[in-house]
């Protein structure tokens, strides 16, 4: 589904990224984990076409999509849940929502948009519940639920969400992540960027560690979860002892 | 058995395309590890200029430097291992017990892909969870036994460690009485055991074995034949140097033209062993191999020493792994008997401890039965107070034999010559005489 051969980005004369390679099979939940600033977030801007990367190939649904606009991107079915949420608080719930489906507007009918509305309703339930109230007043959860509808409102095959526990109760980053278990299991295929190691692992089938721009180990995520070093520096499980 | 059974068939019969990717990330994430945490790969990249940003894809191995089996003597013990040594669960070494060997470390993630590796060999060759594996390997420090014993204990055989501790009389009496169906040895120890058939008074009809698999050693397609024969048995053949992970790295299939690799931990190349530039896809070279899931002891362009060819033609088993066809030779002299490697330096060392004795000395492979023989034959120097006494000679042959027996676990026949007899041979290459078929 994405292919990624030795991907460099950055911001103007800082590489960010050096020569990144992954793969997303269809159906596969993958996720990225890593420390602050290692360079998760770059990668997904890169792919969704917000940030031009420098060289490299990406390659998604046989298209090369290097360098094209985000719309096309979203349009050909890649699509971002950026950190943060970014919604449009002034605006409501079910506005947020419609604008999700803004770049099928050629292909959509009422009929589609509805269908889509209620999908997204079914998923989560709060959005059906304060749909005319504005994304401003929302929790930090709920606005993280919003931005994960906007996104499905345009019919992703791919979805790609960048750190969606950050800032959010912990009671809440677990409703989110039975969310994207759903969607995994309903067929959606998902690229998922976190510092929450230990939730992305639990739902992904398969994950890279990032370190300063560059892959260090990869694996399924049985495999990473077990891996000692990973479990010092993600996991928490025990603080790198002084003599090492 | 036409029937083709996989033990992980969505990754044995990989699309080519979708290893290339897999095989790339996993080499980027290895050298990107080593780079970090393994001293000698920081250094000998360094110092070969490689910047591993700027690889590409599989073909930029080639801009990397070797890795040797001296350069892993000299880390002896540790210095290879990429984790602390708190992350590593189990440690094997090589044999080679007067210079010192080479020590292995795995990770608890190694020995789960070890377990995959070698169960995906021993259900290739038809093992099922019906089988009775008996492993006839050395388990000592070794990792030929508890490689096959893992994997076959992960595919839910009944496994035997009988190792090699056993005499072969008693081996006989477990294959019989435990109703043994697999057996897993060096391919001189079946041998050994068939030739005993007739000595225990064991009937082949009253044993329940049908298949064999073998490794450790070089043999031949005669041998193989003669095993086959003499046990009724089907055989094959694996592959998988400690130093690289110990069985599992390639074997043959149901079909046994060539050995799979397993492709998704392992990249290998063949090269010239003298210009150590790559041969063309198909031609005899050495054996080098990089591993690309190992976390303790990663290796990068390992020469292994081994003498053999890669078959790019699809199997009809289904497989997409590359084959190699089975080792035919070594690079070096590393002498292989009964699955203990040594070298003839480690002889000379052992015999040059004995007084009286010349430096000279010549070693003498063979095979009896099928079996194989060595023959260290030893120049004796006029210094020697008292030659005439027959006595004193036998009991410094039998020293000698012993000592050998002691330091390198191998049976030698040792030989004492007239002075004067082996001079000619000093520094010459008929130190090592091979006279083992194939």
């Amino acid at each position: 589904m994405l292919k990624i051969l030795n991907l460099d980005a950055g911001y103007g004369a800082l590489r960010v990224l050096k020569g990144i390679s992954l793969h997303v099979s269809p159906g596969e939940a993958v996720a990225v984990i890593g420390a602050n600033g290692a360079g998760k977030t770059t990668l997904l801007k890169a792919i969704a076409g917000v940030l031009k990367p420098h060289a490299g190939e990406i390659v998604f649904d046989k298209r090369n999509i290097l360098g094209r606009p985000a719309e096309r991107i979203v349009r050909l079915g890649c699509c971002l849940v950026p950190e943060g949420r970014h919604v449009f608080s002034s605006m409501t719930v079910r506005e947020n929502l419609l604008l999700g489906a803004y770049c099928r507007r050629r292909e959509n009918t009422a009929a589609s948009v509805q269908e889509g509305l209620e999908q997204v309703y079914d998923l989560f339930g709060i959005l059906k519940e304060r749909s005319s109230q504005l994304a401003g007043t929302l929790s930090g959860g709920q606005q993280q639920m919003l931005a994960i509808g906007r996104a499905l409102m345009s019919r992703p095959k791919l979805l790609m969400m960048d750190e969606p526990s950050l800032g959010v109760a912990p009671l809440v980053v677990r409703d989110i992540y039975e969310t994207i278990v759903t969607l995994k299991r309903n067929g959606l295929t998902i690229l998922l960027v976190e510092q929450n190691a230990r939730a992305a692992l639990a739902v992904a089938d398969r994950g890279y560690v990032i370190e300063t721009g560059q892959i260090v180990l990869q694996g399924p995520s049985r495999q990473l979860s077990d891996n000692p070093e990973v479990q010092r520096a993600y996991l928490g499980k025990e603080y790198r002892r002084i003599d090492e | 058995m036409d029937q083709v059974s996989m033990y992980n068939a969505k990754c044995e019969t990989m699309p080519r395309e979708e290893l290339r990717q897999t095989q790339w990330e996993r080499l980027q994430s290895t050298l990107n590890r080593v780079y970090r945490n393994v001293a000698f790969y920081k250094t000998a990249f360094d110092s070969h200029n490689v910047n591993l940003e700027r690889l590409r894809d599989i073909k930029a191995l080639r801009e990397l430097p070797f890795t040797t089996k001296t350069d892993l003597l000299q880390s002896y013990p540790y210095d290879m291992f990429a984790v602390p040594l708190r992350d590593i669960v189990r440690i094997h070494t090589t044999s080679g017990a007067t210079a010192k060997p080479i020590v292995v470390g795995y990770t608890q993630n190694d020995l789960r892909n070890w377990r995959e590796c070698a169960a995906r060999l021993l259900t290739s060759a038809g093992v099922t969870q019906q089988d009775v594996v008996q492993v006839a390997l050395h388990y000592s420090l070794f990792a030929d036994g508890f490689g096959f014993h893992q994997g076959a204990e992960r595919i839910g055989a009944s496994v035997i460690p009988a190792s090699l501790t056993t005499s072969v009389a008693k081996q006989l009496v477990i294959m019989k009485d435990f109703k043994t169906t697999v057996l897993v040895s060096t391919p001189s120890h079946a041998l050994n055991i068939a030739a005993s058939l007739d000595e225990a008074q064991v009937h082949l009809e009253r044993l329940s074995l049908r298949l064999g698999l073998f490794g450790g050693e070089r043999w031949s397609e005669p041998l193989r034949r003669q095993i086959e024969e003499r046990l009724r048995i089907t055989s094959i053949d694996t592959y998988g140097p400690t130093e690289v992970l110990g069985p599992g790295v390639a074997g043959e299939c149901h079909l046994r033209h060539g050995l799979h690799i397993n492709e998704d931990q392992f990249i290998v190349e063949i090269v010239d062993p003298k210009t150590l530039a790559p041969v063309p896809l198909g031609h005899e070279g050495e054996l080098v191999v990089t591993t690309i899931m190992k976390e303790g002891f990663p290796l990068i362009r390992y020469r292994t020493g081994d003498i053999t060819r890669l078959n790019p033609e699809p199997c009809p088993c289904g497989r997409t792994f590359l084959r190699m066809d089975r080792i035919t030779g070594r690079t070096d002299d590393l002498i292989l008997v009964r699955g203990v490697g040594f070298f003839p330096s480690q002889i000379e060392e052992i015999v040059g401890q004995f007084g009286g004795i010349s430096p000279y000395f010549q070693i003498i492979l063979d095979q009896e039965g099928g079996v194989d023989t060595i023959q260290v034959r030893v120049e004796i120097s006029g210094a020697l107070p008292s030659l005439d006494e027959v006595k004193a000679f036998e009991s410094l042959r039998l020293q000698m034999a012993a000592r050998i027996k002691a330091v390198l676990d191998v049976d030698a026949k040792v030989i004492l010559l007239e002075p004067g007899s082996l001079r000619q041979l000093a520094g010459g290459s008929e130190r090592v005489l091979d006279r083992r078929p194939g």
